[in-house]
Protein backbone atom coordinates (compact mmCIF):
# COMPACT_ATOMS: atom_id res chain seq x y z
CA UNK A 1 0.00 0.00 0.00
CA UNK A 2 2.85 2.41 0.81
CA UNK A 3 5.93 2.98 -1.23
CA UNK A 4 8.31 1.83 1.81
CA UNK A 5 6.64 -1.20 1.87
CA UNK A 6 8.30 -2.73 -0.51
CA UNK A 7 10.65 -4.99 1.08
CA UNK A 8 8.71 -6.00 4.68
CA UNK A 9 11.68 -7.82 5.39
CA UNK A 10 14.36 -4.66 6.10
CA UNK A 11 11.70 -3.13 7.98
CA UNK A 12 10.90 -3.12 11.60
CA UNK A 13 9.03 -1.55 14.71
CA UNK A 14 6.21 0.83 13.82
CA UNK A 15 7.06 0.65 10.28
CA UNK A 16 6.44 -3.39 10.18
CA UNK A 17 3.29 -2.78 11.84
CA UNK A 18 2.18 -0.17 9.60
CA UNK A 19 2.48 -2.26 6.47
CA UNK A 20 1.23 -5.23 8.34
CA UNK A 21 -1.94 -3.98 9.01
CA UNK A 22 -2.08 -2.34 5.57
CA UNK A 23 -2.05 -5.33 3.20
CA UNK A 24 -4.50 -6.29 0.89
CA UNK A 25 -5.45 -9.22 2.97
CA UNK A 26 -6.23 -6.92 5.93
CA UNK A 27 -8.09 -4.56 3.85
CA UNK A 28 -10.18 -7.44 3.39
CA UNK A 29 -10.53 -7.92 6.92
CA UNK A 30 -11.85 -4.01 7.22
CA UNK A 31 -13.89 -4.71 4.43
CA UNK A 32 -15.62 -7.72 6.15
CA UNK A 33 -16.82 -5.21 9.27
CA UNK A 34 -18.03 -2.79 6.67
CA UNK A 35 -20.06 -6.26 5.59
CA UNK A 36 -20.95 -6.80 8.64
CA UNK A 37 -22.25 -3.58 9.87
CA UNK A 38 -24.38 -3.41 6.34
CA UNK A 39 -25.84 -6.76 7.17
CA UNK A 40 -27.22 -5.76 10.35
CA UNK A 41 -28.14 -2.20 8.85
CA UNK A 42 -30.15 -4.46 6.36
CA UNK A 43 -31.03 -6.79 8.20
CA UNK A 44 -32.23 -5.31 11.59
CA UNK A 45 -35.66 -3.22 10.08
CA UNK A 46 -36.25 -6.31 7.91
CA UNK A 47 -36.45 -8.37 10.65
CA UNK A 48 -38.81 -5.73 12.23
CA UNK A 49 -41.29 -5.28 9.50
CA UNK A 50 -41.24 -9.71 9.12
CA UNK A 51 -41.90 -9.28 13.10
CA UNK A 52 -44.82 -6.83 12.65
CA UNK A 53 -46.05 -8.98 9.86
CA UNK A 54 -46.16 -12.22 11.73
CA UNK A 55 -47.29 -10.39 15.00
CA UNK A 56 -50.20 -8.86 12.82
CA UNK A 57 -50.78 -12.33 11.26
CA UNK A 58 -50.73 -14.24 14.43
CA UNK A 59 -53.70 -11.44 15.71
CA UNK A 60 -55.89 -11.79 12.74
CA UNK A 61 -59.82 -12.46 12.59
CA UNK A 62 -59.14 -14.50 9.95
CA UNK A 63 -58.46 -17.83 10.89
CA UNK A 64 -56.16 -19.41 8.60
CA UNK A 65 -54.72 -16.02 8.75
CA UNK A 66 -54.40 -16.18 12.40
CA UNK A 67 -52.64 -19.89 12.10
CA UNK A 68 -50.19 -18.94 9.83
CA UNK A 69 -48.71 -16.18 11.66
CA UNK A 70 -48.47 -18.69 14.92
CA UNK A 71 -47.22 -21.29 13.12
CA UNK A 72 -44.62 -19.27 12.04
CA UNK A 73 -43.72 -18.05 15.22
CA UNK A 74 -43.42 -20.86 16.84
CA UNK A 75 -41.79 -23.11 13.96
CA UNK A 76 -39.02 -20.70 13.32
CA UNK A 77 -38.38 -20.15 17.30
CA UNK A 78 -38.63 -23.66 17.32
CA UNK A 79 -35.76 -24.75 14.96
CA UNK A 80 -31.95 -24.26 15.81
CA UNK A 81 -30.18 -21.34 13.83
CA UNK A 82 -27.46 -23.54 12.78
CA UNK A 83 -29.90 -26.01 11.27
CA UNK A 84 -32.25 -23.35 9.54
CA UNK A 85 -29.01 -21.94 7.91
CA UNK A 86 -27.84 -24.80 6.65
CA UNK A 87 -31.01 -26.46 5.51
CA UNK A 88 -33.28 -23.65 4.73
CA UNK A 89 -30.97 -21.46 2.70
CA UNK A 90 -29.91 -24.67 0.23
CA UNK A 91 -33.48 -25.31 -0.26
CA UNK A 92 -34.48 -21.82 -1.20
CA UNK A 93 -31.71 -21.39 -3.03
CA UNK A 94 -33.01 -24.87 -5.21
CA UNK A 95 -36.46 -23.76 -5.08
CA UNK A 96 -35.41 -20.30 -6.80
CA UNK A 97 -33.50 -22.57 -9.62
CA UNK A 98 -35.88 -25.08 -9.71
CA UNK A 99 -38.58 -22.41 -10.33
CA UNK A 100 -36.23 -20.70 -13.13
CA UNK A 101 -35.24 -24.35 -14.31
CA UNK A 102 -39.00 -24.66 -14.99
CA UNK A 103 -39.93 -21.88 -16.87
CA UNK A 104 -36.05 -21.55 -18.98
CA UNK A 105 -35.51 -25.02 -19.87
CA UNK A 106 -38.99 -26.76 -20.53
CA UNK A 107 -37.05 -29.10 -22.88
CA UNK A 108 -34.24 -30.49 -20.43
CA UNK A 109 -34.99 -34.72 -20.19
CA UNK A 110 -32.65 -35.45 -17.43
CA UNK A 111 -33.69 -35.86 -13.78
CA UNK A 112 -33.04 -32.97 -11.41
CA UNK A 113 -31.79 -35.14 -8.32
CA UNK A 114 -29.19 -37.41 -9.91
CA UNK A 115 -28.47 -39.34 -6.75
CA UNK A 116 -26.54 -36.45 -4.26
CA UNK A 117 -26.27 -33.75 -6.91
CA UNK A 118 -28.82 -31.14 -7.64
CA UNK A 119 -28.63 -30.31 -11.28
CA UNK A 120 -30.57 -27.76 -13.18
CA UNK A 121 -29.72 -26.58 -16.71
CA UNK A 122 -26.82 -23.59 -16.66
CA UNK A 123 -29.30 -20.92 -17.66
CA UNK A 124 -31.13 -21.84 -14.96
CA UNK A 125 -28.15 -21.40 -12.13
CA UNK A 126 -28.77 -18.42 -9.81
CA UNK A 127 -26.73 -16.48 -10.15
CA UNK A 128 -25.24 -17.80 -13.86
CA UNK A 129 -22.20 -19.75 -13.56
CA UNK A 130 -20.70 -17.27 -15.63
CA UNK A 131 -21.73 -13.89 -13.46
CA UNK A 132 -18.35 -12.72 -11.99
CA UNK A 133 -17.71 -13.31 -8.06
CA UNK A 134 -19.47 -10.13 -6.82
CA UNK A 135 -22.57 -11.31 -8.11
CA UNK A 136 -22.54 -14.63 -6.46
CA UNK A 137 -21.38 -12.94 -3.05
CA UNK A 138 -24.24 -10.51 -3.45
CA UNK A 139 -26.47 -13.44 -4.06
CA UNK A 140 -24.97 -15.02 -0.85
CA UNK A 141 -25.27 -11.85 1.05
CA UNK A 142 -29.32 -11.21 0.29
CA UNK A 143 -29.61 -14.94 1.13
CA UNK A 144 -28.62 -14.44 4.60
CA UNK A 145 -30.47 -11.34 5.12
CA UNK A 146 -33.30 -12.66 3.81
CA UNK A 147 -32.66 -15.97 6.57
CA UNK A 148 -31.63 -13.54 9.12
CA UNK A 149 -34.96 -11.62 9.04
CA UNK A 150 -36.71 -14.65 8.79
CA UNK A 151 -35.00 -16.18 11.76
CA UNK A 152 -35.31 -12.63 14.16
CA UNK A 153 -38.63 -11.71 12.55
CA UNK A 154 -40.07 -14.66 14.22
CA UNK A 155 -38.54 -13.82 17.65
CA UNK A 156 -39.21 -10.10 16.89
CA UNK A 157 -43.31 -11.31 16.25
CA UNK A 158 -43.35 -13.04 19.72
CA UNK A 159 -42.29 -9.70 20.83
CA UNK A 160 -44.71 -7.43 19.64
CA UNK A 161 -47.47 -9.87 19.57
CA UNK A 162 -47.04 -9.69 23.24
CA UNK A 163 -46.50 -5.63 23.48
CA UNK A 164 -49.51 -5.61 21.59
CA UNK A 165 -51.51 -7.41 24.09
CA UNK A 166 -49.49 -5.02 26.93
CA UNK A 167 -51.81 -1.83 25.77
CA UNK A 168 -53.97 -1.18 28.20
CA UNK A 169 -56.99 -2.43 27.20
CA UNK A 170 -59.14 1.04 28.54
CA UNK A 171 -57.57 2.68 25.95
CA UNK A 172 -58.64 0.89 23.02
CA UNK A 173 -61.99 0.92 24.83
CA UNK A 174 -61.82 5.19 24.64
CA UNK A 175 -60.77 4.11 21.06
CA UNK A 176 -63.56 2.47 20.23
CA UNK A 177 -65.95 4.81 22.65
CA UNK A 178 -64.68 7.65 20.42
CA UNK A 179 -66.11 6.18 16.92
CA UNK A 180 -63.10 5.01 15.68
CA UNK A 181 -63.20 1.80 13.12
CA UNK A 182 -60.76 -1.62 14.25
CA UNK A 183 -58.28 -0.71 11.42
CA UNK A 184 -58.00 3.21 13.00
CA UNK A 185 -57.58 2.21 16.37
CA UNK A 186 -54.86 -0.20 15.99
CA UNK A 187 -53.17 2.16 14.03
CA UNK A 188 -53.73 5.37 16.03
CA UNK A 189 -53.56 3.93 19.59
CA UNK A 190 -52.39 0.48 19.73
CA UNK A 191 -49.45 0.97 17.46
CA UNK A 192 -47.86 4.33 18.94
CA UNK A 193 -48.18 3.01 22.26
CA UNK A 194 -46.73 -0.87 22.04
CA UNK A 195 -43.57 0.41 21.46
CA UNK A 196 -42.65 0.58 24.77
CA UNK A 197 -43.63 -2.33 25.95
CA UNK A 198 -41.78 -4.05 22.87
CA UNK A 199 -38.69 -2.29 23.55
CA UNK A 200 -36.46 -4.66 25.79
CA UNK A 201 -37.48 -7.25 24.09
CA UNK A 202 -36.49 -5.66 20.79
CA UNK A 203 -33.25 -4.60 22.51
CA UNK A 204 -32.24 -8.40 23.62
CA UNK A 205 -32.92 -9.35 20.01
CA UNK A 206 -30.49 -6.64 18.82
CA UNK A 207 -28.16 -7.63 20.79
CA UNK A 208 -28.00 -11.47 19.97
CA UNK A 209 -28.54 -10.50 15.98
CA UNK A 210 -25.30 -8.66 16.20
CA UNK A 211 -23.40 -11.69 17.65
CA UNK A 212 -24.87 -13.73 15.11
CA UNK A 213 -22.76 -12.78 11.92
CA UNK A 214 -19.89 -15.92 12.15
CA UNK A 215 -23.60 -17.32 10.80
CA UNK A 216 -22.22 -15.64 7.20
CA UNK A 217 -19.65 -18.02 7.05
CA UNK A 218 -22.07 -21.03 6.85
CA UNK A 219 -23.16 -19.21 3.52
CA UNK A 220 -19.69 -18.39 1.74
CA UNK A 221 -19.98 -15.07 3.02
CA UNK A 222 -16.56 -13.71 4.71
CA UNK A 223 -17.44 -12.10 8.36
CA UNK A 224 -14.72 -10.33 10.53
CA UNK A 225 -14.28 -14.05 12.69
CA UNK A 226 -13.34 -15.46 9.58
CA UNK A 227 -10.72 -12.75 8.57
CA UNK A 228 -9.57 -12.68 12.43
CA UNK A 229 -9.09 -16.67 12.54
CA UNK A 230 -7.24 -16.24 8.88
CA UNK A 231 -4.81 -13.86 9.30
CA UNK A 232 -4.09 -14.71 13.14
CA UNK A 233 -2.70 -18.25 12.07
CA UNK A 234 0.33 -18.61 11.91
CA UNK A 235 2.09 -17.09 9.13
CA UNK A 236 5.21 -19.11 7.59
CA UNK A 237 8.12 -16.78 6.25
CA UNK A 238 7.85 -19.85 3.43
CA UNK A 239 4.37 -18.06 2.11
CA UNK A 240 4.09 -14.71 3.36
CA UNK A 241 6.54 -11.64 3.58
CA UNK A 242 5.19 -10.89 7.23
CA UNK A 243 6.00 -14.07 9.04
CA UNK A 244 4.47 -14.36 12.57
CA UNK A 245 3.55 -16.94 15.20
CA UNK A 246 0.05 -17.47 16.32
CA UNK A 247 -1.34 -14.41 16.87
CA UNK A 248 -5.12 -15.14 17.09
CA UNK A 249 -5.18 -14.52 20.58
CA UNK A 250 -4.75 -10.60 19.68
CA UNK A 251 -6.81 -10.73 16.66
CA UNK A 252 -9.53 -12.14 18.86
CA UNK A 253 -8.93 -9.41 21.49
CA UNK A 254 -9.63 -7.09 19.06
CA UNK A 255 -12.57 -8.20 17.74
CA UNK A 256 -13.63 -8.38 21.61
CA UNK A 257 -13.05 -5.02 21.80
CA UNK A 258 -15.03 -4.39 18.80
CA UNK A 259 -17.87 -6.05 20.01
CA UNK A 260 -18.07 -4.85 23.47
CA UNK A 261 -18.00 -1.31 21.67
CA UNK A 262 -20.59 -2.06 19.40
CA UNK A 263 -22.97 -3.56 22.45
CA UNK A 264 -22.28 -0.28 24.44
CA UNK A 265 -23.49 2.43 21.82
CA UNK A 266 -26.48 -0.07 21.27
CA UNK A 267 -26.92 -0.11 24.68
CA UNK A 268 -26.80 3.64 25.17
CA UNK A 269 -28.96 4.48 21.98
CA UNK A 270 -31.75 1.79 23.47
CA UNK A 271 -32.07 3.79 26.49
CA UNK A 272 -32.52 7.31 24.81
CA UNK A 273 -34.55 5.70 22.72
CA UNK A 274 -36.52 4.45 25.89
CA UNK A 275 -36.76 7.57 27.54
CA UNK A 276 -38.32 8.72 24.08
CA UNK A 277 -40.72 6.37 23.71
CA UNK A 278 -42.19 7.05 27.56
CA UNK A 279 -42.74 10.17 27.62
CA UNK A 280 -46.55 10.72 28.08
CA UNK A 281 -47.23 6.87 28.36
CA UNK A 282 -49.69 5.38 31.17
CA UNK A 283 -46.70 3.42 32.80
CA UNK A 284 -44.96 3.89 35.94
CA UNK A 285 -42.05 5.15 33.52
CA UNK A 286 -44.12 7.93 32.36
CA UNK A 287 -45.54 8.81 35.37
CA UNK A 288 -42.21 9.40 36.81
CA UNK A 289 -41.23 11.46 33.59
CA UNK A 290 -44.53 13.42 34.24
CA UNK A 291 -43.88 13.98 38.05
CA UNK A 292 -40.07 15.17 37.32
CA UNK A 293 -41.24 17.45 34.70
CA UNK B 1 -15.08 -27.02 -49.31
CA UNK B 2 -14.59 -23.17 -47.93
CA UNK B 3 -18.23 -22.77 -47.25
CA UNK B 4 -18.01 -26.12 -45.49
CA UNK B 5 -14.83 -24.55 -43.05
CA UNK B 6 -16.75 -21.68 -42.61
CA UNK B 7 -19.61 -23.63 -40.80
CA UNK B 8 -17.17 -25.88 -39.33
CA UNK B 9 -15.56 -22.63 -37.39
CA UNK B 10 -18.85 -20.68 -37.15
CA UNK B 11 -20.04 -23.87 -35.40
CA UNK B 12 -16.94 -24.28 -33.21
CA UNK B 13 -17.27 -20.87 -32.35
CA UNK B 14 -20.74 -20.52 -31.80
CA UNK B 15 -20.23 -23.95 -29.00
CA UNK B 16 -17.07 -22.21 -27.94
CA UNK B 17 -19.39 -19.58 -26.48
CA UNK B 18 -21.92 -22.29 -25.10
CA UNK B 19 -19.06 -23.45 -22.77
CA UNK B 20 -17.06 -20.15 -21.88
CA UNK B 21 -19.05 -20.78 -18.75
CA UNK B 22 -16.95 -20.24 -16.14
CA UNK B 23 -15.77 -23.54 -14.01
CA UNK B 24 -15.83 -22.03 -10.76
CA UNK B 25 -13.08 -24.24 -8.47
CA UNK B 26 -13.75 -24.50 -4.89
CA UNK B 27 -10.82 -24.54 -1.93
CA UNK B 28 -10.09 -24.22 1.15
CA UNK B 29 -7.20 -21.58 1.56
CA UNK B 30 -5.66 -23.20 4.91
CA UNK B 31 -3.74 -25.58 4.23
CA UNK B 32 -0.13 -24.41 2.96
CA UNK B 33 2.16 -25.32 0.88
CA UNK B 34 -1.04 -26.98 -1.10
CA UNK B 35 -3.59 -23.63 -0.48
CA UNK B 36 -3.17 -20.64 1.29
CA UNK B 37 -4.71 -17.01 0.85
CA UNK B 38 -1.82 -15.07 0.07
CA UNK B 39 -0.25 -11.33 1.60
CA UNK B 40 -2.51 -10.21 -1.55
CA UNK B 41 -5.26 -11.54 -0.10
CA UNK B 42 -5.63 -13.92 -3.36
CA UNK B 43 -5.66 -18.10 -3.04
CA UNK B 44 -2.30 -18.99 -3.61
CA UNK B 45 0.17 -22.09 -3.34
CA UNK B 46 0.45 -25.54 -5.50
CA UNK B 47 -2.86 -26.44 -6.09
CA UNK B 48 -3.32 -22.45 -7.03
CA UNK B 49 -0.87 -22.87 -9.88
CA UNK B 50 -2.29 -26.23 -10.91
CA UNK B 51 -5.49 -25.35 -11.00
CA UNK B 52 -4.54 -22.26 -13.48
CA UNK B 53 -2.60 -24.62 -15.52
CA UNK B 54 -4.90 -27.43 -16.01
CA UNK B 55 -7.93 -24.70 -16.83
CA UNK B 56 -5.32 -22.85 -19.58
CA UNK B 57 -5.04 -26.31 -20.86
CA UNK B 58 -8.63 -27.66 -21.08
CA UNK B 59 -9.52 -24.30 -22.32
CA UNK B 60 -12.02 -23.20 -19.15
CA UNK B 61 -11.91 -19.87 -17.66
CA UNK B 62 -12.12 -20.69 -14.07
CA UNK B 63 -12.47 -18.73 -11.16
CA UNK B 64 -11.39 -19.35 -7.02
CA UNK B 65 -13.65 -19.40 -4.21
CA UNK B 66 -12.56 -20.57 -0.73
CA UNK B 67 -15.14 -22.76 1.54
CA UNK B 68 -14.63 -23.60 4.82
CA UNK B 69 -13.35 -27.69 4.85
CA UNK B 70 -16.57 -28.91 6.82
CA UNK B 71 -19.15 -28.03 4.01
CA UNK B 72 -16.97 -28.16 1.11
CA UNK B 73 -18.38 -31.23 -0.09
CA UNK B 74 -22.14 -30.16 0.54
CA UNK B 75 -21.83 -26.63 -1.06
CA UNK B 76 -20.28 -28.71 -4.30
CA UNK B 77 -23.19 -30.86 -4.42
CA UNK B 78 -25.61 -28.46 -4.25
CA UNK B 79 -23.77 -26.50 -7.29
CA UNK B 80 -22.18 -23.06 -5.25
CA UNK B 81 -19.06 -24.01 -7.06
CA UNK B 82 -17.77 -27.42 -9.58
CA UNK B 83 -14.64 -28.64 -8.48
CA UNK B 84 -12.90 -29.56 -5.18
CA UNK B 85 -9.23 -28.75 -5.43
CA UNK B 86 -8.32 -28.49 -1.88
CA UNK B 87 -5.72 -31.06 -0.87
CA UNK B 88 -8.58 -33.47 -0.83
CA UNK B 89 -7.16 -37.70 -1.19
CA UNK B 90 -8.57 -39.95 -2.88
CA UNK B 91 -10.75 -42.37 -0.63
CA UNK B 92 -14.07 -44.48 -1.67
CA UNK B 93 -15.53 -42.70 1.33
CA UNK B 94 -15.81 -39.45 -0.68
CA UNK B 95 -16.03 -41.29 -4.27
CA UNK B 96 -19.72 -42.57 -2.83
CA UNK B 97 -20.69 -38.82 -3.14
CA UNK B 98 -18.32 -37.42 -5.12
CA UNK B 99 -16.38 -37.92 -8.41
CA UNK B 100 -12.65 -37.62 -8.50
CA UNK B 101 -10.07 -37.04 -11.77
CA UNK B 102 -6.66 -39.35 -11.49
CA UNK B 103 -4.66 -38.28 -9.04
CA UNK B 104 -2.28 -35.25 -9.23
CA UNK B 105 -0.06 -36.14 -6.76
CA UNK B 106 0.85 -39.54 -5.47
CA UNK B 107 -0.03 -41.04 -1.78
CA UNK B 108 1.82 -38.21 0.11
CA UNK B 109 3.06 -40.08 3.30
CA UNK B 110 1.36 -38.26 6.70
CA UNK B 111 3.15 -37.57 9.43
CA UNK B 112 2.94 -36.44 13.28
CA UNK B 113 4.41 -33.48 14.55
CA UNK B 114 4.81 -33.71 18.03
CA UNK B 115 7.11 -31.82 20.79
CA UNK B 116 9.10 -34.75 21.51
CA UNK B 117 10.10 -37.69 19.80
CA UNK B 118 9.46 -40.44 22.32
CA UNK B 119 5.12 -39.85 21.99
CA UNK B 120 3.42 -42.97 21.81
CA UNK B 121 1.17 -42.33 18.66
CA UNK B 122 -0.90 -45.37 19.33
CA UNK B 123 -2.33 -44.76 22.61
CA UNK B 124 -1.96 -41.20 23.45
CA UNK B 125 -4.06 -38.04 22.28
CA UNK B 126 -3.34 -37.40 18.92
CA UNK B 127 -5.01 -33.88 16.95
CA UNK B 128 -6.32 -34.12 13.12
CA UNK B 129 -8.33 -31.81 11.17
CA UNK B 130 -12.23 -33.12 11.49
CA UNK B 131 -13.22 -35.30 8.14
CA UNK B 132 -9.75 -36.18 6.73
CA UNK B 133 -8.36 -39.51 5.94
CA UNK B 134 -5.73 -38.54 9.19
CA UNK B 135 -8.79 -38.12 11.44
CA UNK B 136 -10.57 -41.73 10.40
CA UNK B 137 -6.89 -43.15 10.46
CA UNK B 138 -6.71 -42.18 14.40
CA UNK B 139 -9.54 -43.19 14.96
CA UNK B 140 -9.48 -46.44 13.86
CA UNK B 141 -5.73 -47.04 15.23
CA UNK B 142 -6.50 -47.24 19.18
CA UNK B 143 -5.41 -43.45 19.74
CA UNK B 144 -7.54 -41.02 21.69
CA UNK B 145 -8.93 -38.26 18.47
CA UNK B 146 -9.25 -34.72 18.98
CA UNK B 147 -10.36 -33.22 15.73
CA UNK B 148 -10.57 -29.49 14.68
CA UNK B 149 -11.88 -27.50 11.98
CA UNK B 150 -8.94 -26.20 10.81
CA UNK B 151 -5.27 -27.25 10.13
CA UNK B 152 -4.08 -24.60 12.25
CA UNK B 153 -6.20 -25.19 15.22
CA UNK B 154 -4.86 -28.74 14.86
CA UNK B 155 -1.01 -27.37 15.54
CA UNK B 156 -2.19 -25.05 18.25
CA UNK B 157 -3.80 -28.01 19.85
CA UNK B 158 -0.01 -29.56 20.40
CA UNK B 159 1.90 -26.59 20.98
CA UNK B 160 -0.23 -25.76 24.11
CA UNK B 161 -0.51 -29.44 25.02
CA UNK B 162 -4.09 -30.59 24.32
CA UNK B 163 -2.67 -32.96 21.85
CA UNK B 164 0.29 -35.00 22.05
CA UNK B 165 0.86 -35.48 18.22
CA UNK B 166 -0.45 -34.29 15.23
CA UNK B 167 -1.36 -36.31 12.10
CA UNK B 168 -1.51 -34.84 8.67
CA UNK B 169 0.16 -34.45 5.49
CA UNK B 170 4.04 -34.30 5.67
CA UNK B 171 3.88 -31.19 2.80
CA UNK B 172 1.93 -29.57 5.29
CA UNK B 173 3.97 -30.39 8.64
CA UNK B 174 7.46 -29.99 7.12
CA UNK B 175 7.54 -25.98 7.28
CA UNK B 176 5.83 -25.72 10.04
CA UNK B 177 8.28 -28.20 11.87
CA UNK B 178 10.85 -26.19 10.24
CA UNK B 179 9.96 -22.77 11.94
CA UNK B 180 9.42 -23.94 15.25
CA UNK B 181 12.18 -25.46 17.36
CA UNK B 182 9.64 -26.83 19.81
CA UNK B 183 8.02 -29.59 17.44
CA UNK B 184 9.56 -31.84 15.56
CA UNK B 185 8.20 -34.41 13.09
CA UNK B 186 8.30 -38.25 14.20
CA UNK B 187 9.92 -40.76 12.16
CA UNK B 188 7.27 -42.85 11.60
CA UNK B 189 4.98 -42.60 8.56
CA UNK B 190 1.56 -43.49 7.60
CA UNK B 191 0.43 -44.53 3.76
CA UNK B 192 -3.44 -43.58 3.56
CA UNK B 193 -5.11 -42.20 0.84
CA UNK B 194 -4.71 -42.82 -2.59
CA UNK B 195 -2.91 -39.85 -3.75
CA UNK B 196 -5.19 -35.98 -4.32
CA UNK B 197 -7.57 -35.35 -7.03
CA UNK B 198 -10.11 -32.87 -8.33
CA UNK B 199 -13.69 -33.39 -6.88
CA UNK B 200 -16.65 -33.28 -8.84
CA UNK B 201 -20.34 -33.81 -9.16
CA UNK B 202 -21.09 -37.43 -9.88
CA UNK B 203 -23.07 -35.70 -12.58
CA UNK B 204 -20.51 -33.45 -14.21
CA UNK B 205 -18.87 -36.56 -16.51
CA UNK B 206 -17.70 -34.23 -19.32
CA UNK B 207 -15.90 -31.73 -16.56
CA UNK B 208 -14.18 -34.63 -15.50
CA UNK B 209 -13.36 -35.83 -18.29
CA UNK B 210 -11.75 -32.29 -19.53
CA UNK B 211 -9.96 -32.23 -16.16
CA UNK B 212 -8.73 -35.86 -16.41
CA UNK B 213 -7.13 -35.30 -20.01
CA UNK B 214 -5.06 -31.85 -18.68
CA UNK B 215 -4.05 -33.60 -15.57
CA UNK B 216 -2.80 -36.40 -18.20
CA UNK B 217 -1.06 -33.96 -20.60
CA UNK B 218 0.84 -32.35 -17.84
CA UNK B 219 1.64 -35.50 -15.93
CA UNK B 220 3.90 -36.69 -19.59
CA UNK B 221 5.15 -33.20 -20.30
CA UNK B 222 6.97 -33.37 -16.62
CA UNK B 223 5.05 -29.76 -15.86
CA UNK B 224 3.20 -31.36 -12.79
CA UNK B 225 6.33 -32.74 -11.27
CA UNK B 226 8.01 -29.39 -11.86
CA UNK B 227 5.58 -27.90 -10.07
CA UNK B 228 5.31 -30.84 -7.44
CA UNK B 229 9.54 -30.18 -6.74
CA UNK B 230 8.68 -25.94 -6.56
CA UNK B 231 6.25 -26.49 -3.50
CA UNK B 232 7.44 -29.18 -2.46
CA UNK B 233 4.78 -31.60 -1.79
CA UNK B 234 6.17 -34.91 -2.22
CA UNK B 235 6.81 -37.37 -4.66
CA UNK B 236 7.09 -36.65 -8.23
CA UNK B 237 5.87 -39.14 -10.80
Amino acid sequence: MFAFCSDPASLDGLAWITCYLTTAKHLQLYYAVGTVLLLLAITAPAALAFGFGGAMAARAHLAPLRWFGKAYIAVVRGVPDIAFFLFFVIALDQAFEWTRHQILCPDWDQPIRQGNDFVVCQAAKLPLGSAPQWVHETYGFTLAVLTFAIVFGAFAANVLFGAMRAVPRAQMETAEAYGMTRRQAFWRIMVPQMWVYALPGLGNLWMVLIKATPLLFLLGVEDIVYWARELGATANPRFTDYPHGDWRMWYFLGLMVFYLGFTRVSEVVLERLMQRLTLGQATTGGEAQRKAA
Amino acid sequence: MKKLLLTTAALALTTGFAMADTVRLGTEGAYPPYNFINDKGEVDGFERELGDELCKRAELTCEWVTNDWDSIIPNLVSGNYDVIIAGMSITDERDQVIDFTQNYTLPDPSAYLAPSADVDVKSGVIAAQSGTIQASYVASSGATLVEYATPEESIAAVRNGEADAVLADRAFLLPVAEEDAGLELLEELVMIGGGIGLGLRESDAELKAKFDAAIQSMKDDGSLNALIEKWEIGLTF
